[in-house]
């Protein structure tokens, strides 16, 4: 029987939960982002922003409490909290573009080594669109992507450059991937390792990762 | 002469034209002015340049103005609920410009307060900037847009008064009170048209002098992307 090294989406999403500091505005992406609200850690108070205008974002609602006025940016029927406000989308974006919000948890398709992300467009296929990622990731005041480490075909998704039209240039300052947590500091050009996935060996890191990361 | 009209015919006779160019609030499908999206399909009108968060769904929202291919150009922040406006962008029938979410609330806003253009960081260094003159203030670089006015807006609040003054409902104010602000005729459907001193005048989101028609009409209010917990 062969052990499964890595993480799983569920436990990449519980990582990028530790980045959550008490009393942060939090704002969460669609697909694994989303599941770092089942993890926020004991103790820690956040709150979370929905970009359509909400602060204070609360869980799904039971079927006897579903409301067409309240839901969330993936358009998803939600629930108000106590502490919870609304407010309108240029009041919104404001929050994000004037780095009022204190983290971005997104998903990303490629992360290039001085810290550009791709994750709004394919080119050839239909595009849907960048909603609010571009705004999130020029204006929050810290980026922190999630993502497989590689795509289907076992090619890295952790580039010298990215292929893929850009999000947002130097904008990410750590990545989590299935093999592990990647960051860099205020100022820093390049990625660390700072973190390995459990049953991980940096010599399986370096043979998927095609970024130059600073190694030492 | 009054702001309120019958119904949503009424409400847009004599301002739809070939050419012109609509604003629409919500997002999603989260309080969109179904009654006069409706009847800006009714109208006939062409070769409208739609500025929209979203593009409606097949047969719903501005999803009805796509099949009669009414719309020429749309401005959105995401689209591709839409099967039809897929097909009609893949074809070269539809012209689509995408401006980040952000920069498109901030278009409105500016388009309504009389402001030009202005700057920001969002979309350097993407295909967004691409042609957009740049500029740096402290040692980062920003582009620069601009401000978006329409010829007529179509916006959906909650309550309005005979006034025009507007509330809207959580989160289904969205693009709405921005929209309501940028057009040269501004047009809402609430579900609630009540008498002035009937609202509390510290309660109103949207002053009455951005609206310029009302009606009141009955939404279907439809859910793209029903969600619930189980009670255990």
């Amino acid at each position: 029987m062969t052990q499964r090294t890595g993480w799983t989406r569920d436990d990449m999403a519980r990582r990028a939960a530790q980045e959550l500091k008490d009393g942060f505005y939090v704002n969460l992406g669609i697909g694994i982002p989303t599941l770092v609200a089942n993890h926020i850690p004991d103790g820690v108070d956040v709150t979370l922003q929905s970009e359509n205008g909400m602060l204070g974002m609360g869980p799904f609602p039971y079927p006897d409490e579903v409301d067409p006025d309240l839901i969330n940016a993936g358009k998803q029927t939600i629930t108000e909290l106590r502490r919870s406000s609304y407010f309108n989308s240029a009041e919104s974006f404001a929050m994000i573009r004037g780095g009022h919000i204190d983290i971005s948890i997104l998903g990303a398709m490629e992360i290039s080594e001085g810290g550009d992300i791709a994750n709004w467009m394919i080119p050839g296929k239909m595009v849907k669109g960048m909603g609010g990622a571009m705004d999130l990731v020029a204006g929050v005041k810290r980026c922190v992507a999630v993502m497989d480490h590689t795509n289907k075909a076992g090619a890295s998704k952790f580039l010298p450059q990215c292929t893929l039209p850009l999000t947002g240039r130097d904008c990410i300052d750590m990545v989590i991937t299935d093999l592990g947590v990647f960051s860099r500091g205020e100022g820093e050009g390049r990625f660390r390792v700072t973190e390995l996935a459990p049953g991980v060996e940096m010599d399986e890191v370096k043979a998927k990762t095609e970024a130059d990361l600073r190694w030492g | 002469m009054g702001k309120v009209y019958k119904n949503a015919a009424d409400a847009l006779e004599g301002l739809t034209f070939d050419g012109m160019t609509v604003m629409s609030g919500g997002f999603g499908l989260c309080d969109i002015p179904e009654n006069l999206i409706a009847a800006l399909r009714d109208s006939g009108a062409q070769n409208i340049t739609a500025i929209s968060n979203n593009a409606g769904v097949d047969g719903f929202g501005l999803g009805l103005l796509l099949e009669p291919r009414q719309i020429k150009k749309m401005i959105s922040s995401y689209v591709g609920e839409n099967k039809e406006f897929e097909r009609q962008f893949l074809a070269g029938e539809l012209e689509l410009e995408f401006n980040p979410q952000g920069t498109m609330a901030e278009r409105i806003r500016a388009g309504g307060a009389g402001i030009p253009g202005f700057y920001t960081k969002t979309g350097y260094g993407t295909v967004i900037a691409e042609g957009k003159p740049t500029r740096e203030f402290d040692g980062e670089t920003y582009i620069m847009e601009t401000g978006l006015k329409a010829d007529v807006s179509l916006v959906k609040a909650w309550r309005g008064d005979t006034q025009g003054n507007l509330q809207f409902a959580k989160t289904a104010r969205n693009f709405n009170p921005m929209m309501a602000t940028a057009g040269k005729v501004t047009v809402v459907e609430v579900d609630e048209l009540v008498e002035v001193g009937e609202l509390d005048p510290n309660t109103i989101h949207t002053p009455g002098i951005f609206v310029q028609r009302i009606i009141e009409a009955k939404c279907e209010k439809r859910i793209e992307n029903m969600t619930v917990r189980e009670r255990n």
